[in-house]
C-alpha cells in the first residue's frame, strides 16, 4: 500500500513543511505519493517531484482550485484514499481545516499535530497544551494524520518523480471564497524562520511593539512573534500569535521580549534551540523555560542589543 | 433561525494537569472545570446573532455524564434558550463526538450550527469539520467574523498569515476563534433565571449512533523539561554567550 501526503502551497510555491511530510511519510517503508491540487499546477508538480523520497505526484487541476476549499478538496481526496493506507499532511491552518473532513468521510480517526511517529499506527502527541504527552493508537485502516513540521527534517531536493494527472471533482456548491487578506512583510514566515523575535503584552502599545520589536528583528533577520495577551490587546496582527492557539515555531533562537511566558504560550515555542527571555517581573514563567534570562526593562536592553548587532 | 452550539466541558485554561503516578492518564481530579474558551465564544456570537434578531432560538448541547449540566446552566446564564445533556459514561473521540452532534443535527434540524474551534484539553481541532463532513454540509473554521444576510453566512477566517473570508449556504457548520467576540460575564441573577430554562437528559442509547473506539490512549507523559538555564546581567554578557557558547550570532 502507498502514503499519500496532501501538499500546501499558495499557488506557485510548495509550502517548505511538505518537505518536512515527505521525511515523516518514509516512516511507513511504502511508496509516498503527493497531491497537488491547484488551478496551475505545473509549477508546483514538479517542485513536490523533485523531492528526494516522493514516488509519484498527482495532479488535480481545476480553475476553482486557484482558491480551494475544505470542501472540495476532500472531494477530490476521498475516492483516491482507496489506494491509500496513510494521509497525512504538515500541521496548518490549511491542513487542519482539510483533513478532518476528510477523515470522516472515510468514516476513520484522525491525529492531529502528531510529534512523533512511534510504528505504522502508534504516535506522540502534545495534550493540554503540550503540558503532556499522549501515546495514541489508532485501529482505523487508513491513518490520516498531521504532523508537527518541526520535528521532522527537510527532505533534499534532487530526484525526479513520476507525475500522474487525476480528474478533480467539480467545486462543490455551498462554499465560496470570497477574499483573502495576508499581512505583507519581507520577513521570513515565522514556521520557517532561523530566529524569532516576539513581543508581549508589556510593550504597551502597538507603536511600542513596532518600534522596539522590528528593529531587532531586522537585525537578526528574524520573524517577528507575539504572546496572545499582545494581540488581543491589539499590538499585533493575529497571524503573529505563537502559543496553543496560534502557530508552533522551533527557531534556533527565539528572543522572547515582555512575554510573562505562560503555558499556552509555551506551547508554541518550547521546542527551540535556544531561547533567550527578557522580562522586568524576575518571577517571570518564561524565566523556567528560558536557556538565558535578563531580568531588565526592555525599553532599555532591547535597543542596547539592537545596537551592539 | 435556529441555532445550535456545540460546547465541552474541559480543564479550567489556568490549570497545569499532573499525569497519574502510573502514566495511564491525566489526574484531573477535584481541579477546577469550565466551558472550553473557544466553546463560549460560539456561544456568546449566537447570542449576539440573536440579540440582532436573526437567531431567534438557541439551543446548548454537550455530551457527557452528570457533572457536564453545569456548562449547560452557564450557557443558558449567558443566554441560551434551552440545553441538551446527551448522556454518557463513555468517552468519545472528535469523530464520535460528531456522530453524536449529527444525530443532534438532525433532531433539531437548526439553520446555524456553532462550536468552538478546539477544545483545550485534547487540542484535536476536528469536531466541526467532522460534522461538517457527516451532514454533507459547508464547514468556516477559525471565524473571527461572521455575518448573515438571508441564507448566507460571510464568514472571516483566521488562517496562516492572514485572514480568508469564505461566503456559505446555510445551514452551515461555523467554529469560532477567540476573538470572534469576547464573551460576556455571566451575572448571579442570569444564573438563577437559568435554573428555570429547560435542560433536557436524552440518553446517548436513544439517539442511534453506534461510535467505534479505534483510537486508544496507551499512555501519557510529561514531557522533558528544559535544562535550567542561566540569568545573564546585561546585553554584553547575553552577546557573548550566544556568540561563544551557541554561535548562533555572527
Amino acid at each position: 500500500m502507498r502514503t499519500l501526503i496532501i501538499a500546501e502551497h499558495d499557488g506557485q510555491h510548495l509550502n517548505e513543511q511538505v518537505a518536512r511530510a515527505v521525511t515523516a511519510a518514509q516512516q511507513w517503508q511504502q511508496p509516498v505519493d503527493v497531491l497537488i491540487a491547484a488551478a496551475q499546477p505545473d509549477a508546483l508538480a514538479a517542485q513536490a517531484a523533485a523531492l528526494q523520497g516522493v514516488s509519484s505526484v498527482l495532479v488535480a487541476s481545476d480553475a476553482a482550485l486557484q482558491h480551494p476549499t475544505a470542501e472540495h478538496l476532500a472531494d477530490i481526496i476521498v475516492p483516491l484514499a482507496a489506494n491509500y493506507t496513510v494521509v497525512l499532511a504538515a500541521h496548518s491552518a490549511f491542513s487542519k481545516n482539510v483533513l478532518p473532513r476528510v477523515a470522516a468521510l472515510l468514516d476513520v480517526n484522525m491525529l492531529s499535530d502528531v510529534l512523533e511517529i512511534v510504528n505504522a499506527n502508534t504516535y506522540v502527541r502534545g495534550i493540554y497544551a503540550g503540558n503532556v504527552l499522549a501515546t495514541v493508537q489508532s485501529s482505523d485502516a487508513i491513518q490520516v494524520l498531521t504532523v508537527r513540521g518541526s520535528k521532522f527534517a527537510a527532505a533534499a531536493a534532487g530526484a525526479t518523480a513520476e507525475v500522474k494527472t487525476i480528474t478533480a471533482p467539480a467545486a462543490p456548491e455551498g462554499s465560496r471564497w470570497v477574499a483573502e487578506a495576508f499581512n505583507k512583510s519581507e520577513r521570513p514566515a515565522l514556521t520557517a524562520a532561523k530566529v524569532v523575535v516576539s513581543g508581549g503584552r508589556a510593550l504597551g502599545s502597538a507603536d511600542a511593539f513596532a518600534q522596539v520589536i522590528a528593529p531587532l528583528a531586522d537585525k537578526l533577520h528574524a520573524a517577528i512573534g507575539a504572546s496572545r495577551a499582545a494581540v488581543d490587546a491589539g499590538y499585533a496582527p493575529n497571524d503573529l500569535q505563537v502559543g496553543q492557539t496560534g502557530v508552533v515555531v522551533a527557531p534556533e533562537l527565539y528572543i522572547a521580549v515582555g512575554i510573562s511566558g505562560a503555558i499556552q504560550h509555551a506551547y508554541g515555542m518550547k521546542d527551540s534551540k535556544v531561547v533567550v527571555a527578557i522580562n522586568q517581573d524576575p518571577e517571570a514563567q518564561i524565566f523556567k523555560i528560558a536557556d538565558y534570562g535578563l531580568v531588565a526593562d526592555l525599553f532599555e536592553v532591547v535597543p542596547q542589543l539592537t545596537a551592539a548587532l | 433561525m435556529k441555532a445550535l452550539v456545540a460546547i465541552k466541558r474541559v480543564v479550567d485554561y489556568n490549570i497545569q494537569v499532573r499525569v497519574k503516578a502510573d502514566g495511564s492518564d491525566v489526574d484531573i481530579d477535584g481541579v477546577k472545570m469550565g466551558v472550553n474558551p473557544f466553546d463560549e465564544n460560539a456561544i456568546e456570537e449566537a447570542i449576539r446573532l440573536k440579540e440582532k434578531g436573526i437567531v431567534t432560538e438557541i439551543v446548548a448541547v454537550t455530551i457527557g455524564g452528570a457533572a457536564n449540566q453545569d456548562i449547560l446552566r452557564h450557557a443558558l446564564a449567558m443566554g441560551a434558550d434551552r440545553a441538551m445533556l446527551v448522556e454518557t459514561q463513555d468517552t468519545l473521540h472528535s469523530l464520535g463526538v460528531a456522530k453524536v452532534l449529527k444525530a443532534v443535527v438532525e433532531r433539531e434540524q437548526p439553520q446555524l450550527i456553532l462550536l468552538g474551534k478546539q477544545a483545550i484539553d485534547d487540542d484535536a481541532g476536528q469536531t466541526g469539520q467532522m460534522l461538517a463532513a457527516l451532514l454533507k454540509l459547508p464547514q468556516a473554521t477559525y471565524a473571527s467574523q461572521i455575518t448573515i444576510e438571508g441564507n448566507q453566512a460571510t464568514v472571516v477566517r483566521e488562517i496562516d498569515g492572514g485572514t480568508q473570508t469564505l461566503a456559505v449556504s446555510l445551514p452551515a457548520v461555523i467554529t469560532a476563534d477567540l476573538r470572534l467576540n469576547e464573551p460576556r460575564y455571566v451575572k448571579l441573577p442570569n444564573l438563577m433565571m437559568a435554573r428555570k430554562k429547560p435542560l433536557e437528559n436524552v440518553p446517548l442509547e436513544t439517539l442511534n449512533v453506534s461510535v467505534t473506539h479505534n483510537v486508544q490512549q496507551l499512555k501519557v507523559a510529561t514531557p522533558p523539561a528544559r535544562p535550567a538555564g542561566i540569568m545573564v546581567k546585561d546585553v554584553n554578557e547575553l552577546l557573548s554567550k550566544l556568540r561563544t557558547h551557541e554561535g548562533i550570532i555572527g
